[in-house]
């Protein structure tokens, strides 16, 4: 191997970071906290695994600090499988991005569904070599996030409630912003950048494209094979599901269906049969019960 | 003509944009009636175990296979190579095979090891056709494609069937065998259309010769 073309090599561009997440589109990302539901993630059809201590539900139920994982666990799910696996790393929390990237992470998740580190900075990504995923409500918060590195964006959702209410209703003010400047003449784009807080140079893009520069996911609130088809129909490009799988009656079975619902979305009959005799879901929590103490959707600036 | 693009998972929407920006009338392909419809196939960039598990649970890993084996015209990236080779070293995943060659599923590291190389344009590779492109893009032929490796597998052997068409730091990244041309990049992750271009060429080509027949 000459070093003339080594040296040749660009590790860790913008392309190969949106191409990642570009690989990763039209399939599911499951959360799990041993090796074992990583393997139990990947046979059934996951095209990749967040690594993390305790899914949302558990996160909720036991309260307290929630952190990033130890790199200990991380390492057993990466040595279980040969799919790319996430881990969450803090908003703002750059060390522990930093402890990610050196575990060789392939996506990093700035998630909401930790402690926040930073109540008024997010990490910046674009200093990094490995990928980030960042959550988002609305089209302002995306592109703060994609302006700040991001090279995926996914819907909040409510995690761990296994309620769906909210995913849907960020993925649609996501879409509808971004319908919304399609139609918008150039001169109130400034206006439109200060009330999204958003960056204008990604604004006009969008207004000129009518999309996000990069993938767009959907999390918080999948507990079922509808739930995930519902969610590519509205225009997700692939789903994350949290709690939904391992918290509810037969995992292995769950998985298997809600991938099988991603591949089949737009097939009600196939539908009817992926979503047939798959044991308990989760039982959630209905979102519109909680207080505002208890939501974490609002965390992220 | 169609051309399918095998739509469960990975990036097929870039690889239909691509195919539809060379003119060629595209399809996702996700039930075996539309795989039965199709001309030619695009196995995209994605998982390869995802894409293999998905193909086989709805019985169109056999019928891939087979039509394959009959002719059928295959594009495939990265993941799409892995499925297609007769050899993955270390692994049983579910596979389509039929290309002559072993590769290494994420040879050149993890995400963090990612990368964009420029791929040289041998005299060869400009004389598969290349050349006789629209006159306006014929002053593309000789740059370099840019060659986006995402997690990239290794082809680190091939068979006497199958021609290296283009090579990176001793390891050939695109080769084909008959109507078979596979990538271990992303031709789909950049605008340059060379790459379908040529493949368009080579399903069009197949289909003279089978209406000749």
């Amino acid at each position: 191997m000459s070093e003339a073309l080594w040296s040749q090599r660009q590790p860790a561009t913008w392309r190969t970071k949106v191409g990642l997440a570009e690989m990763l589109k039209g399939g599911v990302i499951m959360d799990v906290v041993t090796p074992e539901q990583a393997k139990i993630a990947a046979e059934a059809g996951a095209q990749a695994v967040m690594a993390l201590e305790r899914v949302p539900a558990d996160i909720r139920a036991h309260g307290g600090v929630a952190r990033m994982s130890d790199p200990d666990m991380i390492k057993g799910i990466q040595d279980a499988v040969t799919i790319p696996v996430m881990a969450k790393c803090r908003i703002g929390h750059f060390v522990e991005a930093q402890i990610l990237e050196a575990l060789g992470v392939d996506f990093i998740d700035e998630s909401e569904v930790l402690t926040p580190a930073d109540d008024r900075f997010h990490v910046l990504k674009h200093s990094f070599k490995a990928p980030f995923v960042c959550g988002c409500r609305d089209l302002g918060e995306a592109l703060r996030r994609i302006g700040e590195g991001a090279a995926m964006i996914r819907t909040k959702g409510e995690a761990g409630t296994g309620d769906v209410v909210e995913a849907v209703r960020h993925l649609r003010t996501v879409t509808d912003e971004i319908r919304r400047l399609g139609s918008l003449p150039p001169e109130e784009l400034m206006t439109v950048a200060k009330e999204l807080g958003a960056p204008y140079d990604l604004i006009v893009e969008i207004a000129e494209t009518g999309k996000l520069p990069v993938p767009n996911f959907s999390a918080g609130g999948v507990a079922t094979p509808a739930d995930a088809a519902l969610m590519i129909q509205l225009g997700a490009e692939a789903v994350f599901v949290g709690s939904g799988i391992f918290k509810s009656g037969d995992p292995a079975r769950r998985a298997r269906a809600i991938v099988d619902a991603v591949a089949h979305y737009d097939d009600p009959k196939a539908l009817a049969e992926i979503s047939a005799g798959l044991g308990e879901a989760m039982v959630g929590i209905n979102v519109s019960t909680m207080d505002g103490q208890q939501r974490i959707a609002g965390r992220g600036w | 003509m169609t051309i399918g693009v095998i739509s469960f998972q990975g990036d097929f929407q870039r690889h239909i944009d691509r195919l539809a920006s060379v003119g060629a009338t595209v399809e996702p392909v996700r039930t075996l009636p539309a795989l039965g419809r199709v001309d030619a196939v695009v196995i995209p960039g994605g998982e390869s175990t995802t894409i293999g598990m998905l193909l086989d649970r709805f019985g169109m890993l056999t019928a891939l296979r087979d039509r394959i084996r009959d002719g059928l015209p295959v594009f495939a990236t990265c993941a799409g190579t892995i499925l297609l080779a007769d050899d993955i070293a270390n692994s049983t995943q579910p596979r389509i095979g039929g290309l002559d060659i072993t590769v290494r599923r994420n040879a050149y590291g993890r995400q963090v090891d990612s990368f964009e190389a420029d791929l040289a344009v041998s005299p060869e590779w400009s004389d598969l056709g290349l050349r006789d492109c629209d006159s306006s893009e014929a002053t593309d032929v000789d740059l370099p494609v840019r060659g986006v490796f995402i997690r990239a597998p290794m082809i680190v052997r091939t068979g006497e069937s199958v021609r290296v068409l283009m090579s990176f730091e001793g390891h050939p990244v695109l080769v084909q065998a008959g109507a078979i041309l596979a990538a271990t990049f992303h031709p789909e992750m950049t605008t340059d259309l060379r790459i379908h271009r040529y493949f368009r060429d080579v399903v069009a080509a197949g289909q003279t010769v089978r209406s000749a027949l």
